[in-house]
């Protein structure tokens, strides 16, 4: 299957699992922050490796990111990523504690990391069931990888598998956010199938190859 | 500094070439290995940001040579010969080859930042092209920018002092 030519059908359907995911991690991030999320209509990209890392704001950019494998009939990566502010925010309204800063490394402590590593396990993992849940597919996540660098860096790790097949990934990216007066959380999931899960997925969505 | 300085910035899996005055950079070297060849008499410059070490891994029929560090490094060596730049006075400089995150699977793709580096040198020893110097394992993410004049490297990464190599 050729990935850069999919049908209006596999896209509608991607975004469907994009959409189910992330409604399920939009309800998690509620119950976390006890504030109410909203979430946009995913969208469904296939994207050069330079144009994925454009997407967050470019390679440099420092992003806080919570990174799964997916084992099992569909494998792939999903990521859970925030800005640095909002990662800030997030553990802040965790733990109640004012002036988290995660880029001064002498005031940051395991407690702030091992929160926000949580909280994207709990949001990641919700994705994930919901997904599952609804494809069917056993999907496995490893255990949760955290890390805060520069985007280039870590999203490179979600396309080594695929980049050896293909010069393009689909990216699944749904946008989830919290506004109130002053503090805004946006998360973005992205989610990586390998090329050989797609035709599994579509499969799975009963979606015919060749529609 | 020239007004007209140009940075030129290679992608992932992308090589391009320099001649002074202009720099040549590449950003959000994860596993990657940024490889800078250069000819400091001639002030050319190439920069390869490898992102896997063996071309042998690929299963594409025809695949982009500057993805992998055994075809990407060859190529590099070709276009920076074609400038001008000669074989036997080109010297190395590498950055990258980290490992992003402590993988508890030993599968061969999660180790990839050292095989990385390792393949970079391989092919570079079968070049005799000397590595001058190198910043590479480690966690963390590094953008890399190569001056053809001085022939330092700058290299930044999160939260540190940008240093030169």
């Amino acid at each position: 299957m050729e990935i850069t030519n999919l049908t209006n059908v596999q896209k509608d359907a991607l975004r469907e699992i994009g959409n189910i995911g992330a409604g399920n991690a939009a309800t998690s991030l509620s119950k976390l922050i006890n504030k109410k999320v909203n979430m946009q209509v995913p969208s469904v990209n296939v994207v050069s490796y330079d144009e994925m890392m454009e997407m967050i704001g470019g390679p440099e950019e420092t992003i806080a990111a919570v990174f799964f494998r997916i084992k099992g009939e569909a494998p792939g990566t999903v990521y859970f990523i925030l800005s640095i502010e909002e990662a800030e925010f997030l553990i802040n309204k965790m733990v109640n504690k004012q002036n988290v800063n995660l880029m001064d490394n002498s005031t940051v402590n395991e407690l702030e990391m091992s929160v926000l590593q949580e909280a994207g396990n709990i949001l990641t993992g919700s994705y994930l069931s919901a997904l599952s849940d609804f494809t069917k597919i056993n999907m496995q996540p490893s255990v949760p990888y955290l890390s805060i660098d520069m985007a280039g860096a870590i999203l490179t790790a979600g396309i080594l598998e695929l980049s050896q097949l293909t010069d393009y990934a689909i990216i699944i990216d749904t946008k989830i956010n919290h506004k109130d007066s002053a503090n805004e959380i946006h998360g973005n999931f992205l989610l990586l199938p390998d090329p050989e899960s797609f035709p599994k997925i579509f499969e799975a969505l009963g979606i015919n190859d060749h529609e | 500094m020239n007004d007209t300085q140009i940075i030129i910035s290679v992608g992932i899996a992308e090589a391009n070439i320099v001649i002074a005055p202009d720099l040549i950079r590449t950003s959000g070297l994860g596993s990657c290995v940024g490889a800078v060849l250069y000819d400091s008499k001639k002030e050319i410059a190439g920069l390869s940001h490898v992102l896997l070490p063996d071309s042998s891994l690929t299963r594409q029929a025809a695949f982009n040579k500057y993805k992998y560090a055994d075809t990407a490094i060859p190529a590099l060596v070709e276009q920076l010969i074609g400038a001008g730049a000669r074989l036997n006075q080109l010297k190395a400089k590498l950055a990258g080859g980290a490992q992003m995150f402590q993988f508890t699977s030993n599968s061969d793709i999660m180790r990839i930042g050292p095989r990385n580096v390792e393949a970079v040198q391989a092919i570079l020893q079968e070049y005799h092209i000397p590595v001058i110097s190198s910043d590479v394992g480690g966690n963390s993410g590094r953008t890399i920018e190569f001056n053809p004049i001085t022939c330092k490297m700058k290299i930044r990464k999160v939260n540190k002092m940008e240093y030169f190599i």
